[in-house]
């Protein structure tokens, strides 16, 4: 790792103005993406700015039909989280099966949908069950905030402080992990509720996205059946040595599938 | 740059001055000399480095030592001595749940991480709980059954 | 703790220190002043340096020295070698091309080292690293196997890129019979390449003591003296007496620790040369890309039945990867720990095989826990099951019916070696049992019921161990004596001191070994102490290979033991006023043969070391033995894996939902300890056949150069395992012991593939069998039936 300036700011506003100031900055959350990228070499920011201080970004809560998860909430503790538990059960599955026992004693929500990896988990609970993510400057629903393979609508300094999850209807999300990394080859969230259906799949292609085909027929039939003979675009669809893209979306059925199965 | 930190480490008070690019595990090895914590990879996954911050497993390799600061941290060497060994370390050596040895203090602090998550939760720690709260974790001596086998038993102790 | 212990599953003593992070590793060792080595890598597989420019790192902060391989040539190091001499068919010499500690013209693999930095700090000398300016001169790399001999010639020195073209048994005779046969079963087959990834990093310190003029070098090795002996002798490091290797504790081996690499030579070469303590310790990074590989053999295979399903012969074509350079043991493995093993445990009459090793621009490639015997059993228990579709014969039966029969030992193979004694229907019996054979249809339903498909999946693995007698091994090419050496040091007070030349990481050498000394001098184990690992305390050993602890180094110091038993009467029948003759020594205590009179192990060792009433004359003071000990031959243990499988079709998700290992590893001193290898060795087997995989791209970049990419096998991915044993005791060693570390990596892997490809009703695949390669194979064969019908 090439050394760097280390500043551990107390407030929101003293975290913009110091990456203001630096020359290359990077914010630093949970770390464990950014840190093994450093180890490596692969990331060389001249200044680190720790999110850790920020003792408003941490929290979970709930007002009506709405969680709110704070940026900096690690892993374990949405999935320990009873708030999460009796709102939305899928997104505490989601959070328990990431990585593995110290990752998630480390890694946060806002770092995972800041850095928006492919085959991350939690950008497909935001976007199958319609988030929005809050940040210093605005909130963008989940819908416009992923762009594409780690690339997100965040502008430069901007932070995320917050995620907030509408409580409506149920949901379920199974991931079907990459054997050697445990990052997800293809995981899909599914959230039904009675405005429609909203299905997420991640690690399938360059970013998360919604599968507007499956949607469809979930809409009209929420059954694994509805799902047979759709054949999905997979034009973007990621390969490598652990999965092809044929593969890659014949997981994306199945796995839907047994989703859809765990639902009715 | 360097940082002047201060933490506790295994009920000590500890105060020292470092790089910013200094992990918390060369921080534990080089500046303060326990070497029990290993270093079996560098992409986060090996979990031989696994030590607990303020209470909770992490990656030792994976954490700035200055971020750190404030924090009790606690090594293989804080969890129990020769004398009067952490069950966990009592059920490692019972249930031949080491070889070489050098993952060893990894998957210790990892299981003791597993049997309190699971006792604060309320939620069983079968087998099945116990091999993927472990994935973490690799060896490659034992084929992780004697393993699995020792933090179930200190499981057991550690209820008692 | 009680006298007698073997046999007892006793506790480590080793573990003491490991479970509460007490354990010494090299990387825990640091000397006062020391620098730190950073190794300067090349990023492309194949290329010539062309120009290579160091002035920048040189100056740059905290820099001691930038080191290139036109030092190393300068300074007059020698090429790392090979030990192994093996010749082709024609009788010619194997083509060994020369492998510089730094490369200094040419790069032959991705990753080989050309030049290091040594500074005062870590982060220094990587920094250093960015300022060495080199350019290359990028040729096109060979990568596969299979293209390797008609590909661009790698090192001047190997036409063809081909070291050797070997054979070994009765090709006329095979040919014939195979010509003749009533049914030949045929196969094509890869074994997959592997990377060790012991979960303890290389690492090497080096330091130079100018006042004596003598190195020692903290190393990771399995055998710090064959170290020692290769860097003296062949690399002209130092001469022997000055260069003392010590490997401490060690955290796992497998094979990868054996060599003799770069790093260790250089760090130890530039200690003396700048006169400065030099420590290096490998990043997972570099472990990756230099470690020693394994495997990689691509065969063709023939074996000719009659209509009964008797095996008449068997032939046996492969190509095995060596990759860039020889490596220590490399040109043995696919030799003479691989085709001397295709008779397995049958009576097969005829058994020919031809093996070509190749080079590559690719890692080193050299044993890998189990090294050879694994690809042997591969091929031949893949063939047998494949035999018994085509002869519609159950798999298990017609094993059986080949198998050499308890009568038949010693049974001298077509393939050089006689096996001393077994039982293969013992261990396959018992196996049957454990595994509930008779109920496996049931089971079977029962998946179909839930949609999944299942399959069960056998595998009668040989191994020829405890390497090896010194005289075969002479005459089979072998660099050096395969015998231990052991000692056995009575302290005054009459507690002991254990010194093996045996290396210990992770086998519980300080457990077994102290149980095997303590029974025989009838004393506790709590009173003996096991050292070993370095050159400066013992006297000489071959170290911690090929399954030969406890039959070569555990048979050594059982001979030391009885020396001092010898001896212990002597002094005891001068005490008591008898002849040595009249001593029986029984649990510790030397008794005069019909009295009461006797003497204590204790009060003999001090007897002999306050020798005030001594044969002085007769007798030297003290109770120290020695024994050095040369196997008569290797030790055979064998067994019977059996695997079984439920496959989701869905997904290709495959778990091993029951592992039955049953072993015959002649006496056994510690159960729990034995058990613990299989276990260990199994994971590594069912890696093999269902995760991992090392994979190059077409341009010699190493794709799985990661956790990330490279699929270890996990907590989560595996199974309890059913271990059972059987036992015929070996015949020819004093332990009675054949070895037990490479069981499970030898025999798992075709049980389990045996298993996959029942269960998915396929003749082939190959390994590993993951979840994309079996449902690619589903697929394949779905298509392959749409088409037939």
């Amino acid at each position: 790792m090439y050394n760097f300036n280390y500043h551990c700011p107390s407030s929101l506003q003293e975290a913009e103005s110091l990456y203001a100031k630096s020359e290359d900055p990077m914010f630093l959350a949970g770390g464990h993406t950014l840190l093994p990228t450093m180890k490596q070499r692969l990331n060389a920011p001249t200044d680190l700015i720790d999110l850790a201080g920020l003792t408003e970004l941490a929290g979970i809560s709930r007002e009506g039909d709405v969680l709110q998860i704070g940026a900096y909430t690690r892993h374990a503790d949405v999935a320990a989280s009873e708030l999460v538990q009796a709102a939305i059960p899928a997104l505490a599955k989601l959070a328990r099966g990431i990585g593995d026992t110290q990752v998630r004693n480390r890694g946060t929500i806002g770092g995972s949908v800041a850095n928006n990896d492919p085959a991350a988990d939690y950008p497909a609970a935001l976007l199958g069950l319609g988030a929005t993510v809050v940040t210093t400057k605005r909130a963008v629903p989940a819908d416009e905030f992923f762009v594409d393979m780690f690339e997100t609508v965040l502008e430069e300094g901007e932070i995320i402080t917050a995620v907030t999850f509408p409580v409506k209807g149920d949901a379920e999300y199974i991931k079907f992990a990459n054997p050697a990394s445990r990052y997800a080859t293809v995981g899909v969230f599914i959230n039904r509720h009675n405005d429609g259906v909203r299905v997420a799949i991640t690690g399938a292609a360059s970013s998360v996205f919604r599968c507007s085909e499956y949607e469809a027929a979930l809409s009209s039939s929420f059954a694994e059946s509805a799902l047979n003979g759709i054949t999905l675009r997979t034009d973007n669809f990621n390969e490598d040595l652990h999965a092809s893209v044929d593969y890659r979306a014949h997981l994306c059925a199945v796995i839907a599938k047994r989703v859809i199965a765990s639902m009715v | 740059m360097s940082i002047p930190i201060s933490m506790t480490v295994n009920g000590k008070q500890v105060s020292k001055s470092c790089p910013a690019n200094r992990t918390l595990g060369q921080f534990i090895r080089e500046d303060l000399g326990l070497t029990g914590t290993h270093v079996g990879c560098d992409t986060s996954q090996c979990g031989a480095c696994t030590v607990h911050l303020n209470g909770d497993a992490v990656k030792a390799c994976t954490v700035l030592a200055v971020q750190a600061e404030g924090a009790e941290v606690t090594t293989i060497e804080g969890i129990g001595t020769k004398d009067d060994l952490h069950p966990m370390q009592t059920a490692f050596r019972a249930c031949h749940g080491l070889q070489c040895g050098f993952c060893t203090p990894g998957m210790i602090m990892t299981g003791i991480d597993l049997v309190n998550t699971a006792s604060r939760d309320n939620v069983e720690l079968g087998e099945a709980e116990i091999r993927e709260g472990l994935k973490g974790n690799y060896c490659r001596c034992t084929g992780y059954q004697n393993i699995v086998r020792a933090v179930a038993t200190a499981a057991q102790q550690m209820e008692d | 703790m009680v006298a007698k212990n073997i046999g007892e599953p006793v506790l480590r003593k080793e573990d003491a220190r490991f479970i509460t992070g007490k354990g010494n590793y090299t990387d825990d060792i640091n000397l006062r002043g020391q620098a730190h080595a950073f190794f300067v890598r090349a990023p492309v597989a194949r290329a010539m340096i062309t120009s290579l420019d160091c002035s920048a790192a040189e100056a740059a902060d905290g820099v001691v020295a930038v080191l290139t391989g036109a030092q190393v040539a300068e300074d007059g190091l020698g090429s790392l070698p090979c030990g192994w001499m093996v010749l082709s068919k024609d009788g010619s010499e194997m083509k060994q091309p020369p492998h510089p500690p730094l490369a200094a013209d040419r790069i032959n693999y991705s990753g080989e080292p050309f030049a290091v930095v040594i500074a005062d700090t870590l982060q220094q000398a990587r920094d250093a690293a960015e300022l060495v300016e080199v350019e290359f001169d990028e040729l096109d790399a060979v990568v596969s196997v299979a293209d390797a001999q008609s590909g661009p010639q790698i090192h001047p020195e190997v036409p063809d890129n081909t070291n050797y073209d070997w054979e070994l048994g009765e090709r006329d005779e095979t040919l014939k019979a195979i010509e003749n046969a009533h049914h030949v079963t045929r196969l094509s087959l890869v074994n997959n390449r592997l990377i060790p990834n012991a979960i303890e990093p290389r690492a090497a310190i080096g330091d130079y003591n100018s006042g004596t003029d003598e190195i020692t070098l903290y190393t990771t090795s399995q055998n710090p003296h064959l170290a020692r002996l290769v860097l003296t002798a062949f690399v002209q490091l130092a001469p022997e007496h000055k260069l003392r290797i010590i490997a401490p504790d060690v955290g796992g081996g497998f094979g990868s620790k054996i060599f003799i690499y770069s790093e260790e030579t250089v760090v130890a070469w530039a200690a003396r040369k700048l006169d400065l303590p030099i420590k290096w310790t490998a990043d997972r990074s570099e472990s990756f890309l230099t470690d020693a590989h394994g495997r990689d053999h691509v065969s063709e295979a023939e074996l000719a039945m009659d209509e009964n399903g008797n095996f008449l012969a068997l032939r046996v074509k492969t190509l095995a990867n060596m990759g860039a350079y020889l490596s220590t043991f490399a040109s043995a493995v696919p030799t003479y720990l691989y085709g001397t093993l295709l008779a397995g445990q049958y009576k097969t009459p005829n058994v020919y095989v031809e093996v070509q090793a190749v080079m590559t621009n690719t890692a080193p490639v050299d044993a890998y826990r189990g090294a050879g015997r694994p690809e042997a059993t591969y091929l031949l228990e893949r063939i047998v099951e494949i035999a018994a579709q085509e002869m519609n014969m159950d798999p298990a039966e017609l094993r059986r019916k080949n198998f050499i029969q308890p009568e038949d030992f010693p049974y001298q193979t077509p393939v050089a070696l006689e096996y001393d004694i077994g039982d293969y229907e013992a261990s396959l019996d018992k196996a049957l049992a454990m595994a509930d054979y008779a109920g496996f249809s049931a089971r079977r339903e029962a998946s179909v019921a839930e949609g999944k498909l299942r399959g069960i999946g056998f595998s009668c693995y040989i191994e020829a161990c405890g390497l090896a007698p010194s005289q075969v091994a002479g005459s089979l090419g072998a660099g050096v004596g395969l015998w231990e050496s052991g000692e056995v040091r009575v302290n005054p007070t009459g507690s002991v001191t254990v010194m093996t030349g045996s290396h210990s990481h992770g086998q519980g050498h300080e457990t077994t070994f102290a149980q095997l000394v303590a029974s025989q001098l009838g004393i506790s184990i709590d009173d003996v102490e096991v050292i070993h690992g370095d050159t400066g305390k013992m006297d000489f050993g071959m170290g911690t290979y090929g399954s030969r602890s406890l039959s070569v180094g555990g048979s050594a110091l059982m001979k030391a033991a009885d020396k001092i038993v010898a001896k212990g009467k002597k002094i005891a029948g001068h005490l008591m006023d008898a002849k040595s003759e009249d001593i029986d020594f029984d649990d510790g205590e030397f008794k005069v043969r019909e009295s009461n009179l006797s003497k204590t192990f204790q009060e003999i060792a001090f007897a002999a070391y306050v020798p005030h009433d001594y044969p002085l004359e007769e007798l030297e003071p003290g109770l120290t033995e020695k024994a050095f000990y040369d196997p008569a031959n290797f030790t055979y243990p064998a067994g019977t894996h059996i695997c079984e499988v439920e496959i989701d079709p869905d997904t290709g998700v495959t778990s091993v939902v029951k592992f039955t290992a049953v072993d015959d590893f002649g006496t056994i001193i510690n159960p729990m300890i034995v058990e613990g290898q299989v276990h260990g060795g199994i994971a590594q087997g069912i890696g093999q056949a269902m995760l991992e995989h090392g994979i190059y791209d077409e341009t010699g970049q190493l794709q799985t150069g990661s956790f990330m990419d490279y699929c270890m096998p996990r907590a989560d991915d595996l199974p309890n395992f059913d271990v059972g044993m059987t036992t015929t005791v070996c015949t020819h060693n004093p332990v009675g012991a054949k070895g037990c570390g490479e069981a499970g990596a030898i025999g798992s892997p075709p049980a389990v593939i045996n298993a996959i490809t029942n269960a998915l009703g396929v003749r082939e695949i190959d390994m590993p069998a993951t979840p994309l390669n079996v449902w690619q194979t589903l697929q394949n064969a779905t298509h392959e039936d749409a088409r037939g019908e």
